[in-house]
């Protein structure tokens, strides 16, 4: 259990001087980290200061984010097919977004199109709840989420229908796909502390998670308040996922796949699940960024794209190995 | 002495139709109780309710707590065995200390001993570092009660535990309930195996149509005129030196 903790820790710490390490930008190693701490007056400082480092802050507080968010979406439906997207969040945040593109609010200040994200994110999950209702079942809030994510895309797909130029149209298609280029600092601001108060909120839902194991009945006869504990799993993913897409945009399979990959490896148990995919969704994000920038370095290749070509076949892996399992 | 749990006039309604009809029992210190009926006859509906864990109207002395008191109060074993992730056997067992685990805790000594018991209560030692859902489905079940019993509460509630396990294990299951009721501790068991009822139970509740039909001990319930107008049975019931012995017959 330590053991993995300390792998993937030392993985994604591996990956995150990777990550500050590779650009257009041509300087060794040494040079990189020595212009990241010291500022020597050098172009580097900035680039490394202002492009870089938030660039990698944000793949692992974003990772970190699919990941945590995933384990917990499926320690609560007890269904590893479950994802973070499944309640309906990301798709209302990716609307937001599209929706700033499209009536050109994005371009009025440098945070616009995140900010509308996050409204839009907000107003989604609080129809997810009224929706829901009052009662802790689950079967209730996945058709929420999925009613919301229905409604959301199809807003989505109507605003592109009614993009005023192919050149709105465009940005919305490039937008939609999910990058982490080109961000700067103040996303970062924007988005942690957004993310970190999901982080608490999921963090605190381990023993309830294990308890579900059993189902939702014998959970509440275990002393756990089914209704809080799924008003803190909507609240914390929506926090984390909607602060992930308003800067991001959409990035699937890793809360879909990390969590699936790892569970093996903390012997089932949800609770030591959270953390685990936690620091796995930092690596991954890490990792595929990397890849975006290694691969076709002069075609803009999207974060996102690389996210689900990844995400796919290793998925496929585990449909495969599973069915083995079953037979 | 306070009962572990007393009903007053607990009704659930599906829409119109009372699904267990203005039912009042106490239960008391010591106590093996057989929950017996037909299928629909709102034993499940019964439990369920009396902790809690759907609406009803009436009283009973579980409702009013919060989960976490409930939870040192009553154990709840559902009929529907669900292990939703590969865990071991010895994870599932201690999933019943939870109630007894402040947040973030590792199990203590008391805990342990406590899953150390419900595991050699219910043959389990041999299982600790299997995997509990690629067991066979009795063997879930023994997983599960074992479960229930780590909670270690005054009263137990179980619905149908020993559906599907073999008659080795159908006894030492109902064993286990008895020798609760030595530590003062009592259970309510819902089950179907009149036989196992008569030779264990302490006492019998019988229901019809969600109505309490009869609670007394075995030998004033399980009766020739009962068995035919709840179950439509004719039976054989007699007190013999191994204990009684009850078989269903035939149809009337």
């Amino acid at each position: 259990m330590t053991r993995l903790m300390l792998l993937l820790s030392a993985l994604t710490a591996v990956l995150f001087v990777a990550s500050l390490a590779i650009g257009p930008a041509e300087a060794s190693l040494a040079e990189t980290l020595s212009a990241l701490f010291q500022d020597d007056g050098t172009p580097l400082t900035l680039i490394m200061r202002e492009i870089r480092l938030p660039r990698a802050l944000l793949a692992v507080a974003i990772g970190a984010s699919l990941g945590l968010a995933g384990a917990a979406m499926q320690g609560y439906l007890r269904n590893p097919l479950a994802e973070p997207g499944l309640i309906g969040v990301s798709s209302s945040a990716a609307f937001g977004a599209v929706l700033s593109l499209q009536t050109g609010f994005a371009a009025t200040f440098a945070l616009a199109l995140p900010f509308s994200a996050l409204s839009a994110a907000l107003i989604g999950v609080l129809l997810v709840l009224a929706l829901a209702g009052p009662r802790g079942a689950s079967m209730t809030l996945i058709l929420a989420g999925i009613a919301i994510s229905a409604m959301a895309g199809a807003l989505t797909s109507l605003a592109l229908n009614l993009s005023p130029n192919p050149y709105a149209a465009h940005e919305i298609v490039f937008w939609m796909m999910g990058s982490l280029a080109d961000r700067s600092m103040q996303h970062v601001t924007l988005a942690v502390p957004i993310m970190a108060l999901g982080w608490l909120m999921l963090a605190s839902l381990g023993r309830g998670l294990d308890a579900l194991t059993l189902g939702e009945d014998a959970a509440a006869s275990m002393g756990i308040n089914l209704k809080r504990l799924r008003l803190m799993l909507v609240l914390g993913t929506s926090c984390v996922v909607g602060a992930a897409t308003a800067v991001a945009g959409a990035i699937g399979f890793v809360g879909l796949v990390v969590p699936h990959m790892l569970r093996p490896f903390v012997g089932g148990r949800p609770s030591r699940l959270l953390w685990a995919s936690a620091i796995g969704g930092a690596a991954m994000v890490l990792a595929a960024d990397i890849a975006v920038r290694l691969v076709l370095p002069e075609r803009d290749l999207k974060l996102g794209v690389v996210m689900a070509l990844i995400g796919a076949p290793l998925f496929l892996h585990l449909i495969y190995k599973t069915r083995k399992e079953l037979a | 002495m306070n009962p572990l749990l007393s009903l007053d006039n607990l009704t659930v309604k599906r829409g119109d139709c009372p699904v267990v009809d203005r039912v009042s029992l106490t239960i008391g210190p010591g106590e093996c109780i057989g929950l017996i009926g037909p299928n629909g006859a709102g034993k499940t509906t019964l439990m369920r309710a009396a902790l809690g864990l759907m609406p009803s109207t009436g009283e009973s002395s579980l409702t009013s707590l919060s989960p976490a008191k409930r939870a040192h109060a009553a154990a709840w074993l559902p009929q529907a065995r669900e292990i939703a992730w590969p865990v071991t056997v010895e994870a599932v067992v201690a999933l019943g200390r939870t109630p007894h685990l402040p947040r973030g805790a590792k199990l203590s000594a008391t805990d342990q001993a406590a899953v150390d018991e419900a595991l050699s209560q219910m043959g389990l030692e041999g299982f600790r570092t299997r995997l509990a859902n690629q067991l066979s489905g009795g063997e879930q079940a023994r997983v599960l009660i074992a479960r229930a019993l780590a909670q270690q509460t005054p009263l137990l509630m179980v619905d149908e535990p020993i559906a599907g396990l073999d008659p080795a294990h159908q006894i030492s299951t109902m064993q286990a309930f008895q020798a609760l009721t030595e530590q003062g501790k009592s259970t309510l068991v819902s089950l179907h195996d009149l036989g196992l009822a008569a030779r264990h139970c302490t006492r019998i509740l019988l229901m019809s149509k969600g109505r309490l039909v009869a609670d007394a001990p075995p030998q004033e319930v399980l009766t020739p005129k009962l068995m035919q107008e709840v179950f439509g049975i004719f039976v054989h019931y007699e007190q013999t030196p191994t204990g009684p012995i009850f078989q269903p017959l035939g149809l009337t």
